[in-house]
């Protein structure tokens, strides 16, 4: 079976399954059977996640930059879409009405998406440039400075709520939510595995020899800053258009720190790490909710108050004990591959 | 509308604050080229270990000088134990491995323990017993000052200088700046590089909960999410002064202090409305480390290919 | 003095040096001689405590040192010239030397041996209050000898003192390793370049992808042909 054929029908497959999982997060479920809506926000924040995962180690794990202002263009998505559905939507429902409510908000869901990339695309832009001059340390804390910036100047704009919040219209659901997890991991995928990617990591292993050898390396970076940018922008979009709600503080620098751990405890480098790592971070803290209380004298300890503390403490270890995360470097075909080899079947190179 | 003098004492108060924290990270800095995330929360720490001495050893019933001497020492020391223990479990095993690692252990480090103090304390906000009595005093004119904030400059003062005889005339000052300059020369020279370095993070972290402490007496109000914002804003000063460098720590800490003071005073003379305060560190961050990143009195290294 | 046996160093899983053994006795100099990545500076490193071998015994006056850390050799009369030189490049000259008797505490004699090291090493006088990362890269090979020597050792290591150097400098350098031995220091020299270090030393060892592929009085391996086609370039 061609490759093609092959990608044809897993992307079927797949859209058909975020289809049906989104008719169950419906009000009459998916010809009765339901999904509650706890885990309906679960698993939207798991594909949102995955987003960020995905595009942050585009720069992080392969570019081998270290950005840790991720959730800032997040934000630039989330408002700049969020300013022009507030003002825009309405008129556009009514333009649109004649493909039906869903098919309206989906294309309404569309340009917002297309103006929170770009917007967020210009934010990175504008960061990238003078920043990616810097290495290491100064890189990150020069990320952390702007994503703080972004945060305050936005926390003063009232026309976006200020800081009281800001009401958006709901028109992301999670079959979009999904359908763009799976755009953004097949998009990260197709760079990583072209030659660009492979300049990226080279970029990585050793910026210097790759320049002697050529590559403009401040091209490559500024690119890879300004896609994985845009890409947190436009989960940011669909945060913001699913939440139906913004605040400043869903995009303090803990929301940065957060992503970072996702690729860190998947394995920076690995696409399948950072998938893994989304969903292992955006369950973690619920899985420790539902952990019974303890007793200690007279004082009740629930795990869930302390959930936080241990997920600080699992990042600690993970430092200490695997600090490649989960995956390291590898991928899932990778290992697949090496399992069929050691089981004696034909499997591919080794 | 206060005058620029009083803008400039309180600018110049919480700027000893931020110059007593920016040193610890950049002693941290200039010997294992760590940025240390958690450094900011043992600021907090050095609030709270004050809190619980002043209550435990009844000073907040019996406020005296001798009762606030008492906690500031003790505060400084249990924030020095932490900080060496933090080196030892947390950084020291991690040492040998990337730069990224690292500071992914610092911010996870910082992350522990803030959530432990939420855990333990809830956020909710305590109230700093008052160990001294808080008098204003007038001075050039009509700008006051109060009795705490005298007390942070003097106390800052002292411990700035005693910093500085202990880096620059003493024997593990000396090994502390050779450890700065090349790890492995200095343990050729036969200095015990682990232990300068819990030596570093001792000292840090006792300045930081001094800031604490003072901190607590001219602004009651202790919660532990405290260190975050004030350590990133330290940590900024120590860049602006040059990350590595000393005076530069103080320098950058003071400036820092009275640029976001006068900001908030005068701001709105330009058009910025004082709740862009917390923006003033930032947007100087970033100039400084895009025009000049070796920072004030730094000295740029070149990097040898 | 030093003896080293059977001793193995891994850097993760390469095996940079496997089945080490040699010996240096007091006052002789001996040299480790070898081409680019044999393991000569992995040796000193391990010696010195900055790498810890996998397998095998060093042993210094009686006493075994392997895995020691490096700050307790240096009181035991250990001190290295480490390759790069490794001076305190913002220290001046003076306190580069100073730091070097970091474990002395009689002030006199730190005084006097400074002396001798400018003595030893003229140029370094002249450049006494400037900062060691502008000096040039003989002078800072001087300096890192230089220092060495504050701690009084009674074993000096000296890793590749002549690299990069010009041959009038290499040959300042050697000359100083022969009065350094003079006066009674033992030396271990490792050296890229074999024909200085064979005729500046009393044996020699040769090293080759981390083993120990020959050994013996220097002027004999001097004169052998195997060696001389190798290593001397003729």
């Amino acid at each position: 079976m061609s490759s093609w054929l092959k990608s044809l029908i897993i992307g079927i497959v797949v859209i058909a399954l975020l289809y049906v999982l989104n008719g169950m997060m419906s009000k009459g479920g998916f010809f009765g059977a339901g999904i509650d809506d706890y885990t309906a926000r679960l698993l939207v924040f798991i594909a949102i996640n995955i987003i960020l995962a995905t595009s942050l180690n585009l720069i992080n794990g392969f570019t081998g930059q270290f950005s840790i202002g991720h959730a800032g263009f997040m934000a630039v998505g989330a408002y700049s879409s969020a300013y022009f559905t507030v003002n825009y939507g309405k008129q556009l429902e009514s333009a649109f009405s004649f493909l039906g409510e869903t098919g309206a908000s989906s294309i309404i869901l569309i340009i917002a998406i297309v103006i929170g990339a770009i917007v967020a695309a210009i934010a990175g832009a504008i960061v990238g440039i003078p920043s990616l001059r810097l290495k290491g340390d100064y890189l990150a804390i020069v990320t952390l400075g702007f994503a703080e910036i972004i945060r305050i100047v936005i926390l003063n704009i009232d026309a976006v709520g200020g800081a009281t919040g800001y009401q958006v219209p709901g028109y992301a659901n999670f079959l979009w939510i999904g359908i763009f997890a799976v755009i953004t991991i097949v998009v990260v995928h197709n760079i990583v595995k072209s030659d660009a990617g492979r300049a990226l990591v080279s970029i990585r292993e050793d910026e210097l020899a790759a320049e002697a050898m050529g590559v403009n390396t401040t091209r490559y970076k500024v690119t890879s800053f300004v896609i994985s940018s845009a890409f947190a922008g436009i989960a940011g979009v669909l945060f913001a258009h699913y939440n139906k709600f913004l605040s400043t503080n869903d995009f303090q620098f803990i929301k940065s720190f957060e992503i970072i751990i996702m690729i860190v405890l998947g394995g920076m480098g690995s696409m399948t790490g950072a998938v893994v790592g989304a969903i292992v971070v955006t369950l973690l803290p619920e899985l420790l909710r539902q952990l019974p209380a303890i007793q200690v004298g007279a004082s009740t300890f629930q795990f869930s108050d302390l959930r936080l503390v241990i997920f600080a403490l699992i990042l600690i270890f993970t430092m200490i004990l695997r600090p490649q995360g989960i995956f390291g470097t590898a991928e899932i075909g990778n290992i697949y591959r090496r399992f069929r080899n050691k089981l004696g079947k034909p499997g591919g190179l080794e | 509308m206060d005058t620029f003098v009083q803008q400039l004492i309180n600018g110049l108060t919480i700027g000893s604050i931020y110059a007593l924290i920016a040193l610890g990270y950049t002693m941290v800095y200039g010997i294992l080229r760590l940025i240390n995330f958690a450094h900011g929360d043992i600021y907090m720490v050095g609030a709270y270990a004050g809190y619980l001495l002043a209550i435990y050893l009844g000073f907040d019933a019996n406020p005296s000088i001798f009762g606030f001497i008492v906690v500031l020492l003790g505060a400084m020391l249990v924030a020095a134990l932490i900080g060496m223990a933090i080196e030892r479990f947390a950084y020291r095993p991690v040492r040998k491995f990337s730069r990224m690692t690292t500071l992914i252990t610092a911010i996870g480090m910082s992350l522990f323990i803030e959530y432990l103090f939420v855990f333990i304390f809830s956020g909710t906000p305590r109230s700093f017993p008052q160990l001294l009595q808080n008098d204003n005093y007038t001075i050039f004119g009509n700008a006051t000052i109060s009795t705490s904030q005298i007390l942070i400059f003097a106390v800052s003062i002292l411990l700035m200088v005693a910093l500085q005889y202990i880096i620059f005339r003493t024997k593990i000052g000396k090994a502390m700046r050779a450890v700065s300059f090349n790890l492995n020369s200095a343990k050729l020279m036969g200095v015990n590089t682990d232990f300068v370095i819990a030596f570093t993070f001792a000292l840090g972290s006792a300045l930081a909960a001094a800031g604490g402490v003072l901190t607590a007496q001219y602004n009651p109000k202790i919660e532990p999410l405290m260190g975050i914002i004030t350590g990133l804003k330290a940590f900024v000063a120590a860049v602006l002064g040059g990350i590595g460098n000393i005076p530069g720590a103080v320098l950058g800490g003071l400036l820092i202090g009275a640029a976001e003071t006068l900001v908030v005073g005068y701001g709105s003379y330009i058009g910025i409305p004082s709740t862009y305060r917390d923006a003033v560190a930032f947007a100087i961050l970033i100039l400084v480390l895009l025009i000049r990143p070796a920072g004030l009195l730094g000295t740029n290294v070149q990097e040898k290919v | 003095m030093l003896t080293l046996e059977n001793v193995s160093v891994n850097y993760d899983a390469i095996e940079a040096l496997t089945d080490i053994s040699l010996t240096v006795s007091q006052g002789e100099v001996v040299t480790l001689i070898g081409a680019n990545g044999a393991g000569k500076t992995t040796t000193l490193r391990t010696i010195t405590g900055l790498l810890e071998p996998r397998n095998g015994r060093i042993t210094y006056e009686g006493k075994e040192i392997s895995g020691m850390a490096t700050h307790r050799l240096v009181p035991m009369g250990i001190a290295m010239s480490p390759e790069g030189r490794g001076v305190f490049a913002n220290l001046s000259v003076r306190e580069n030397l100073d730091m070097g008797a970091y474990i002395r505490k009689d002030k006199k004699g730190i005084s006097d041996d400074m002396e001798r090291a400018f003595t030893l090493f003229p140029r370094l006088k002249e450049r006494e209050k400037q900062k060691a990362g502008t000096l040039s890269g003989g002078e800072q090979q001087m300096l890192a000898m230089g220092r060495a020597m504050m701690s009084r050792p009674r074993l000096l290591l000296l890793d590749e003192p002549s690299l990069g150097l010009a041959p009038l400098l290499v040959h300042t350098i050697f000359e100083a390793i022969d009065n350094i031995r003079s006066e009674g220091t033992t030396i271990l020299l490792v050296e890229q370049n074999a024909n200085a270090a064979l005729h500046h030393s009393d044996r020699a060892y040769v090293l080759e992808t981390g083993r120990i592929v020959m050994e013996g009085d220097s002027k004999q391996l001097a004169a052998d042909p195997r060696v001389k086609e190798a290593y001397l370039g003729e």
